[in-house]
């Protein structure tokens, strides 16, 4: 199965970082994007811009609203995701652990719909 | 066909039934991957039986006949499904890659295991767990779990149904977790457990007291528990559970009727039980890491041992009830404390400690507490105040045998005006 892992962390908190501490949790990523390509697991992954960069857009009547901001306000933003592949949600839970920010921030672990191609 | 016969045949379906079909429900889980179609096996199974024993009579191993019908029928509806082509075609090449399922008891027990693992995943709301347990490996209807809740059966239904999807749709494995995960996986587990003992010690509604088979069933996986994984409070559980459970031919009178512990017959308990609880107990306060369940525990292995009331170590069960508190603070727990510490300092001093957690709002709609308030009124010849807490707890009892003990208790002290 397919799992999208989003993590979701303080994005102030980490503008605050100095640069080594930054530095240190981007080489931890990278590490941990190491390992999940190593066995196979990594399908994709994206960092995302802060939060402030994000842009809401509805359409309605075929009336397109813009709205600036993410769609709902917290504590904790969306900064990034892993979609790995993963023999069940324990085993997703695993890698997920492993994420640098489940230690700081949270990850929220959600299965893909398969489609099969019928 | 002979009728009497068919209703023979009939009886006997019912007895496997309550006493099999959750192994078979757990193992045509695992073979089916899915609980919504191993429940619609089970029940083509169960129905082909009655259909089918009559005439060929009951085999040899019901469990297994059950196990290999419901598989079949499965395969059989997933055929002749319409979305065949799709997702039954990739179940279907499953089920047919596996021709040869595992019926041996280690098998068994071990899908009984999953299966409760499954329903006790923390990836599932705490009330999901609960009722899920209950349901689909106790194998309660519905509405006994509803009332287990105190939740509208409509609720619970519903909980029972996105739970399932949720396992289904987040790929939650039926699998007994990892011994590194096996610790954290316990806790959720063994308080399913204690809350399906209670259920079958304490049936939350109802003409019964007791239902056995649930209490011996949430025993039967204290045990396979303990042997699993060793780990003190899972002794502590059992120990519990064991120590309760040999209580039980003295708990009530042969027409049904509740006996107070001070009055129960103690050559009635179940000393092997009672022999069993204590060595797990001994076993379980010898670790480091002692916790709730096995403090309960050691409060049961002391009145167990104590050959009645008035000889009862209570100056322990107080100080175990000290320590219980400071583990896990609770207003029941203070409950039964005051109740100790009224059989150790006398009854007044326990009042005064009830009616103070009674004043803070807790426990006002929870019966043992106006029961053991109307007790100690009692014992203190507070003949009104008395009356008035039994028929506040009269108001709130569900069961049968309480009502009755509370009546009777009533009708004493009107002898006594």
């Amino acid at each position: 199965m397919k799992y999208l892992c989003l993590i979701y962390d303080n994005e102030s908190e980490w503008q605050k970082f100095p640069k080594e501490v930054q530095d240190k949790y981007m080489g931890e990523y990278m590490a941990f994007g190491d390992s999940i390509k190593k066995s196979g697991q990594y399908v994709g992954a994206n960092q995302l811009q802060p939060s402030h960069t994000a842009t809401v857009v509805r359409s309605r009547n075929g009336k397109v609203s813009t709205t600036d901001g993410p769609f709902v306000e917290t504590k904790e933003q969306l900064g990034g995701y892993y979609l790995v592949e993963a023999k069940d949600l324990n085993d997703a839970i695993q890698v997920a652990s492993r994420i640098p920010s489940a230690r700081s921030g949270a990850i929220e672990v959600r299965p893909i719909v398969e489609r099969n191609a019928a | 066909m002979n009728e009497d016969n068919a209703a023979h045949v009939r009886d006997r379906v019912d007895a496997i039934y309550r006493s099999d079909s959750r192994r078979v429900l757990a193992t045509l889980i695992r073979l089916l991957g899915d609980f919504d179609l191993a429940e619609e096996a089970l029940h083509d199974a169960f129905a082909t039986a009655v259909e089918q024993w009559p005439g060929k009579g009951i085999p040899s191993n019901p469990s297994a006949w059950l196990i290999s019908t419901g598989r079949f029928k499965a395969v059989d509806r997933l055929r002749k499904s319409a979305r065949f082509e799709s997702a039954d075609g990739e179940v279907l090449d499953r089920l047919q890659a596996r021709e040869t399922p595992d019926h041996g008891e280690e098998g068994v027990e071990d899908d009984r295991l999953r299966l409760i693992f499954t329903c006790c995943h923390p990836a599932l709301s705490a009330d999901a767990q609960i009722a899920l347990t209950l349901r689909e490996v106790c194998g309660l209807t519905t509405e006994e779990v509803a009332r287990a809740f105190l939740t509208p059966a409509s609720t619970l239904a519903q909980r029972i149904v996105r739970a399932k999807s949720k396992i289904r749709d987040a790929g939650i494995p039926y699998e007994i977790p990892s011994l590194s995960d096996l610790p954290d996986r316990l806790d959720s587990v063994l308080h399913v457990i204690y809350l399906v003992f209670n259920e079958g010690y304490l049936a939350s509604a109802g003409p019964e007291l007791t239902r056995e088979s649930l209490s011996a069933e949430a025993i039967r996986l204290g045990r396979l528990l303990v042997e699993l994984l060793p780990e003190p409070e899972a002794m502590g559980l059992l120990a519990l559970m064991l120590l309760h459970e040999a209580r039980r031919a003295g708990r009530t009178s042969s027409v049904g009727d509740l006996i107070l512990l001070e009055d129960q017959d103690r050559s009635l308990w179940n000393r092997e039980q009672i022999q069993e609880g204590v060595t797990l107990v001994e076993r379980a306060l010898t670790s480091r890491r002692i916790g709730p369940y096995s403090l309960q525990a050691a409060i049961a292995a002391v009145h167990a041992e104590a050959p009645d009331t008035a000889s009862t170590d209570w100056a322990q069960i107080v100080a175990l009830y000290d320590v219980l508190l400071k583990a896990e603070p609770s207003a029941v727990i203070e409950l039964n404390r005051a109740a100790a510490i009224a059989m150790r300092d006398g009854p007044e001093t326990g009042l005064q400690l009830i009616d103070k957690i009674l004043a803070t709002g807790e426990l006002v709609d929870y019966y043992p507490a106006h029961a053991a308030r109307g007790e100690l009124c009692r014992r203190l010849g507070r003949v009104s105040d008395a009356r008035a807490a039994y028929t506040r707890t009269l108001a709130l009892v569900t069961q049968e045998p309480e009502r009755r003990f509370l009546e009777r208790r009533l009708m004493e002290l009107d002898s006594r005006r």
